[in-house]
């Protein structure tokens, strides 16, 4: 299976190796990523504004580039994964910014929400599937307690995610499971870090990390993994000096694919 | 020769201000077969309906239509004065002008424009009425009541006290329904048990009463007066005629481990049980889905100590018809299932509960002998850390929900804000020690003594009353629970460390009503609801005759409104079942026999099972006589809906009363 692959600025500049690694493991498990071309940035959170079309147009590029190749959009960071998803779904319900988007863009064939855009761990849980998954790997994570960090981008909103019950999620902890490690599952897991607030309040961003990295530490765990560049920095230089991994840089272990 | 009368009603202003009523009466004046037409103020009132009579018998009128509100409403008073005057009921037409027409429009010209046109198909339609006389149906006097909870079991009762037979079916082991697990009742904090055992066993020694335990109703035929229940006696491997409730069977039983439904789960029951000390009847059940004799034919216990040899471990199923001329839906309710409420973590921790949870822990026969404990203390309550000392209500979980979330419900439950205060109350009664928060969005508690009840709550029992929603129940990992919500008033988060957390759930009707309610033929709301027959003046009949509504199966209601629904349910059953005989419909489908090809499409459609088929000879255009098959329809099943007339290819069915000519002619009329 090829999917067009949009990585998002994070991933060429900090995330590197979430973007890196991801790839390896999808080239051991089977599954081709082939990189959008002339992508741009999905426009952070701000397409998110209901009366603001332009922030919507990079994100309606990318899925009418996968859409003409007829092929899914997968990404990994949270917050570009919620905006292209946010932004299709309006594509596909809401009239309005459907064709005051189309209006803007004049591609050769209008754009009305067709592509699947689906999260790396969505492809790991429904394609490659988890049983799968285990028997690929080579070095089993015995031992090993990682606690799954959702934040609050992933899952929700939950009708449109659609990927995992926001509020009792399960699709990490099967990862880690499948990756022969123990699943840590506390209640922080899918509260947000602070998100962008780190650039002008960043006691609210520390409350946020003792808390969630508090939490995980409380119940036992020796690491934190996550899908979210931002996450990532909010979380990783924490008081309790639990380490915070991407997903990938742990499958990639699991898989021994370094 | 037709002499039609038309009688234009005004309704007040109803229709008046946007019809004008005496250009209606004088534009039909001129249609064929009219001889009077007139308008009145009130055409309903005694001297409205004297103008009609009058009218009848000074004209000679040989057809009338009334131009006023929907058939709904008056039809049938205007056929009654029709009557009255010597006319046959079934000559009256009613042209509705106001509810589909003076309701919905603003402009006088086109509204009046309208009503004339609705006038005119209602006088073509009137010149095709044929006399029509109705037959008369005996009534089973016998009722079926359906679910025995206390709205069940009120029904019957006074069914019952009225001198008529009722049956009650159960599905399950015993009678008594959610009322039994409820600890005290608001707002008189009277024991629920001490006041609803005795009505259970008050049906069980009535005579007229007759009560099916562990059976559900398998399917319901016929009509008003006359229906047909087959009912499923469900096997419980006990002679329930032999048993004696001792609970020997019980004691020597030696599968323990089966979670106990009466307690919620919080404990566990054995494989053969009788649900609590008071059940009724008094019998026990097995459960085969546990019992070792029933899985592997290994054991055998329970037959080999009972003294009465009620065990019966080849008993199945049994299915029983009996006749009944009414039929009460009283089927009742749960609380939802709160599995998509994770925010709460209710599945993450065994001391975050449920209210109807809390109520059993509470109550003296519970898990916990009444003391109220932390679940996870459940095996050790001697323990410091077992009691409670911080709890926190959430309310409205899942109930007033506008989000789409799978499980929540958009009305208000209706009971939770009365039964919150009542348990914050009797644990700041009994443990002063105890910290209690409610976390609420509104605090709805109208109802006799029910305000007073919850201002004494909080002021005389210091319960903190929060005005916000909790956001995140975070189970620690030393077994608290950080509870984190908003105080809207103070505008702050608020952060409490909870030992339990109580969530007040939505309750929804039980699942087994939508079936019951296809059964039966009535209508639901798209909450599984039963709908009434009218929301103000007829609340505890359904639309489909014969069929009546008690209890929570209509909406969300506390025990007294439970209790005074299921009065006035009964009231209407012993109404019907003291008539000897019914009057029936005669607007009844009848088939053409020369025309029906015999292709069973009508039979297809009709819901009511009113239409059979049989060979008869006919002569053929050539004298010979030929066999064909051709459906007839029963009369007394038939309620008219009309189905099979639309779906008869040859245009043999034929509905008394709106029969294809007399609708083609309405359609001419609006056409012309």
């Amino acid at each position: 299976m090829v999917y067009s692959y949009f990585p998002g600025c994070t991933l060429k500049s900090k995330a590197t190796e979430l973007d890196r690694k991801a790839r390896l493991c999808a080239a051991a498990l089977g599954f081709e990523l082939e990189e959008i071309e002339n992508w741009q940035c999905c426009g952070g959170v701000y397409p998110m504004a209901k009366d603001e079309i332009a922030t919507k147009l990079s994100s309606v590029r990318a899925l009418a580039d996968a859409k003409a190749h007829d092929r899914p959009l997968l990404t990994l960071c949270s917050a570009c994964h919620n905006v292209i998803k946010q932004v299709n779904n309006d594509m596909l319900k809401d009239a309005d910014i459907r064709t005051r988007a189309n209006n803007y863009l004049q591609l050769d064939e209008p754009y009305g929400g067709e592509t699947k855009v689906v999260h790396y761990l969505e492809v790991l849980r429904d394609e490659v599937g988890f049983d799968a998954l285990k028997k690929a790997v080579k070095n089993p994570l015995k031992g090993r307690k990682v606690a799954a960090y959702y934040g609050c981008l992933l899952l929700r909103p939950g009708a449109v995610m659609a990927m995992d019950d926001p509020e009792n999620p399960s699709i990490m902890e099967d990862l880690i499971k499948a990756m022969g490690a123990d699943p840590v599952v506390y209640p922080q897991r899918n509260e947000c870090c602070g998100g962008y607030l780190s650039l002008d309040d960043k006691e609210a961003v520390a409350k946020r990390r003792n808390k969630i990295v508090k939490s995980a530490a409380d119940f036992g765990c020796d690491c934190i993994i996550t899908a979210c560049p931002l996450c990532m920095y909010n979380l990783a230089k924490n008081d309790c000096d639990v380490p915070v991994l991407y997903f990938t840089e742990l499958l990639a272990q699991a898989l021994g694919v370094e | 020769m037709h002499r039609i009368g038309v009688f234009v009603c005004h309704c007040g202003t109803n229709i008046a201000a946007t019809v004008d009523v005496k250009a209606v009466a004088e534009a039909v004046r001129e249609e064929t077969g009219v001889v009077f037409s007139a308008d009145y103020q009130y055409m309903c009132s005694e001297a409205g309906q004297t103008l009609v009579q009058d009218t009848i018998r000074e004209q000679r009128l040989t057809g009338v239509v009334v131009c006023s509100c929907s058939p709904r409403m008056h039809e049938a008073t205007f056929r009654k004065a029709a009557a009255k005057a010597g006319l046959n009921s079934y000559m009256v037409e009613i042209a509705n002008i106001r509810e589909q027409c003076s309701w919905i429009h603003k402009d006088m010209v086109s509204g009046t424009e309208k009503a004339i046109i609705l006038a005119r198909a209602a006088i073509a339609k009137v010149m095709l009425n044929t006399p029509l006389t109705p037959g008369k149906t005996p009534v089973t006097k016998r009722a079926l009541v359906i679910g025995g909870g206390i709205a069940g079991i009120q029904t019957a009762l006074d069914i019952a006290e009225a001198g008529f037979d009722v049956d009650i079916v159960e599905k399950q082991p015993t009678i008594g329904g959610k009322m039994t697990q409820i600890d005290k009742t608001f707002p008189t904090l009277d024991c629920a048990s001490c006041i609803l055992t005795p009505k259970m066993v008050d049906c069980a020694q009535n005579e007229k009463i007759h009560i099916y335990s562990y059976s559900e109703v398998e399917s319901v035929t016929g009509f008003v007066g006359n229906f047909t229940a087959k009912i499923k006696r469900k096997a419980r491997f006990v002679d329930e005629k032999k048993c004696t409730g001792c609970g020997e069977c019980v004691e020597k039983c030696p599968m323990k481990k089966v979670p106990n439904e009466f307690n919620l789960g919080l404990d566990n029951r054995k494989a053969i049980y009788i649900p609590f000390a008071q059940a009724v009847p008094k019998v026990a059940t097995i459960d085969a889905n546990y019992c070792l004799m029933k899985k592997n034919g290994k054991c055998g216990l329970c037959s080999k100590v009972c003294g009465a040899g009620a065990i019966n471990y080849d008993q199945q199923d049994e299915i029983i018809e009996e006749k009944y001329g009414a039929i009460v839906a009283a089927t009742g309710y749960n609380p939802i299932k709160i599995d998509k409420f994770d925010e709460f973590a209710y599945s993450q921790s065994p001391d975050v509960i449920t209210s109807l949870e809390l109520e059993r822990l509470m109550n003296a026969a519970g898990p916990s002998n009444g003391t109220l404990v932390r679940p996870s203390y459940l095996s050790k309550q001697d323990d410091h850390e077992a009691h409670p000392k911080t709890i926190v209500f959430v309310q409205c979980v899942g109930s007033r929900s506008t989000e789409c979330r799978k499980g929540s419900k958009e009305y208000c439950s209706k009971i939770c804000c009365m039964y919150t205060a009542k348990h914050a109350m009797l644990i700041r009664e009994k443990y002063p020690d105890t910290d209690v928060y409610v976390f609420y969005i509104d605090v709805r508690t109208p109802g006799k003594l029910f305000d007073e009840f919850y201002r004494r709550a909080v002021e005389q029992y210091g319960v903190h009353y929060i005005k916000g929603m909790v956001g995140k129940v975070s189970p620690r990992a030393d077994g608290k629970l950080d509870v984190q919500g908003s105080d809207l008033i103070s505008n702050e988060q608020l952060h409490v460390t909870a030992d339990l957390v109580v969530l007040a759930t939505a309750i929804e009707p039980d699942k087994t009503a939508r079936s019951i309610g296809t059964m039966l033929t009535a209508s639901m709301d798209t909450n599984d609801f039963f709908t009434e027959a009218h929301p103000k003046l007829r609340p505890v009949e359904s639309p489909t005759a014969g069929v009546f509504l008690s209890g929570v199966c209509q909406g969300p209601k506390d025990i007294p409104e439970t209790v005074t629904q299921a009065s006035a349910c009964a009231a209407k059953v012993v109404g019907l079942l003291v008539k000897d005989e019914l009057t029936g419909n005669p607007c009844v489908a009848h088939s053409d026999e020369l025309m029906c090809n015999g292709c069973s499409a009508c039979e297809k459609v009709c819901p009511y099972g009113a239409i059979t088929y049989s060979d008869k000879e006919f002569r053929q255009p050539d004298r010979t006589v030929a066999i064909r098959r051709v459906a007839s329809v029963n009369p007394a099943v038939c309620q008219g809906c009309g189905a099979c007339t639309v779906a008869c290819p040859s245009g043999a069915m034929d509905l008394n009363g709106f029969s294809n000519s007399q609708i083609m002619a309405e359609v001419d009329a609006v056409c012309r």
